[in-house]
């Protein structure tokens, strides 16, 4: 392909709660769930951060790597569960902020935890086709995990965005493929605040068969094996799960390490394997090979095979990198300050 | 009730920073005027405001007007941005116990209220320690 990823860039809140914390509230044991899911703490986003200002943040981000001017972007793709509207999109607020209206062509995505890697496939693909210079692909998500369940210890926030063109790329899109079935394994119906999974059924047949279904194809098709990547990005529900694919698919742990978020990050939903994929640009050497696959619930997983190019380096350190956002001086708060934080108190008004 | 058009005239300074640089005198005016108040210059170019600064002076809201109850305690002060131009926002991300005159701050772009629950999203910026 000749379009690629030209900038890039994350956005990480500050605020952590651990596992501690929620498992006292509700009687659990939290070394077994720290065991169990692989998950030490999680981002929590304060009442003044959405889907909106993170991907403005994240977008500023990959702007100033990309060193372009914000009126030459002709798309702007949001992936996310929790656009702040029902109705009226996000991606106008963003372009707005970012200075890329008025010629420009604004969707809001949704697909559970792949909507972000389907607004950079979107994205790409236009500028593939020549229909523009450049386009921005976005994953963000302040997702909400319903109080005592098994899915308030991952639930995160944070975003990743991808400005993609022609010229001046730092990572080559060498092939792209997709994998999708009808797997009722997660939802949430219309109007409700909360939603809901079918436990252990989100496991086997649902993210591990189309996970490694779709990295197994990508890589039969690009007739690669684990062995020809420097890293790899998996969808993290958990810290378990996407462990546990790479290990079947044969990659090794220093692979994954690097892009593997979710032990202190959470589950970022669209931002997942987006963000994975920008920790790994943060350190990524020129030639480097990148396997990343999202996956979302419902289901389907995107793959997406990236080379880094010699100006990889050059835009590294153009703006804050992944995981110094993530271990920097996060605050840490209670399951009060959390439940306030969320929206999870019935009050008056005020 | 937050008006929508009055949010949406705000657009240009809220979300991008967007001041008015007089063009005879250089004096820049956040928001715009139509008269420079130096020179009396009715010409203008739009300049972006400088995104990190020092925090001049800071007061923290204990007992919040309507619609920001839930932040309390929260800081707003008057940040002096590198370009010299004095900024009201709110600092947050801190504690505001140990906040200081003279901290460095970075602008973030953030909500800044909501008209209730079924009202308009208002955005715009807010200030964070810059490192």
């Amino acid at each position: 392909m000749d379009s690629g990823i030209i900038g890039y860039g994350a956005y990480v809140p500050r605020h952590r709660i651990k596992v501690e914390q929620i498992a006292r509230v509700w009687g659990a044991d939290a070394p077994s769930y720290k065991r169990g899911l692989m998950l030490r703490e999680k981002s929590v986003p304060t009442p003044d951060q959405d889907t909106i200002t993170m991907s403005v943040e994240a977008s500023r981000h990959a702007i100033r790597r990309a060193g372009i001017d914000a009126q030459k972007i002709g798309a702007i793709y949001i992936g996310s569960e929790s656009h702040p509207y029902a109705v009226k999109p996000s991606g106008t607020t963003v372009a707005e902020a970012i200075g890329a209206t008025p010629d420009i062509h604004c969707a809001d995505f949704e697909f559970a935890c792949k909507a972000g890697s389907e607004g950079m496939f979107v994205a790409m693909s236009l500028v593939e086709a020549n229909q523009m210079e450049y386009a921005l692909g976005i994953g963000a998500d302040t997702s909400q995990g319903a109080p005592g369940d098994a899915l308030e210890y991952s639930a995160s926030a944070g975003a990743a965005a991808f400005v993609f063109g022609k010229e001046k790329r730092i990572a080559e899109c060498e092939h792209t493929y997709s994998f999708m079935t009808d797997t009722p394994d997660f939802w949430r119906r219309e109007y409700q605040f909360y939603p809901r999974h079918a436990g252990r059924f989100t496991g086997e047949p649902a993210y591990f068969k189309h996970v490694l279904s779709c990295a197994k194809k990508i890589m039969e098709r690009s007739g690669t094996t684990a062995k020809d990547f420097r890293w790899a990005v998996f969808h993290q529900p958990n810290g378990k799960f996407p462990m546990r694919a790479a290990k079947k698919l044969g990659f090794e742990k220093e692979q994954v390490e690097q892009g593997w978020l979710s032990p202190t990050l959470g589950n970022t939903y669209s931002g997942s394997s987006p963000m994975g994929l920008s920790a790994i640009l943060d350190v990524a050497s020129p030639g480097d090979r990148i396997l990343m696959v999202s996956y979302g619930s419902g289901a389907g997983s995107d793959g997406f095979i990236w080379k880094a190019t010699d100006r990889i380096k050059e835009v590294q350190g153009l703006a804050p990198q992944t995981r110094e956002q993530l271990e920097n001086d996060p605050i840490y708060i209670d399951y009060g300050t959390y439940a306030k934080f969320r929206g999870k108190i019935r009050k008056l008004a005020n | 009730m937050i008006g929508s058009s009055r949010y949406w005239r705000e657009v240009p300074q809220r979300y991008r920073y967007e001041a008015a640089k007089c063009t005879k005198c250089g004096k820049i005016f956040f928001p715009p005027r139509l008269v420079c108040n130096g020179c009396r210059s009715r010409e203008f170019e739009t300049v972006t405001l400088a995104q990190e600064g020092v925090l001049e002076t800071f007061t923290v809201i204990r007992v919040a007007p309507t619609g920001f109850g839930d932040e309390t305690p929260y800081a707003v002060g008057i940040i002096k941005l590198d370009d010299g131009v004095r900024i009201t926002s709110q600092v947050v991300d801190c504690d505001v116990e140990k906040l200081n005159i003279g901290d460095r701050l970075r602008l973030e772009f953030r909500k800044v209220q909501e008209d209730g629950e079924s009202g308009v999203i208002c955005y715009g910026y807010k200030f964070v320690p810059a490192n």
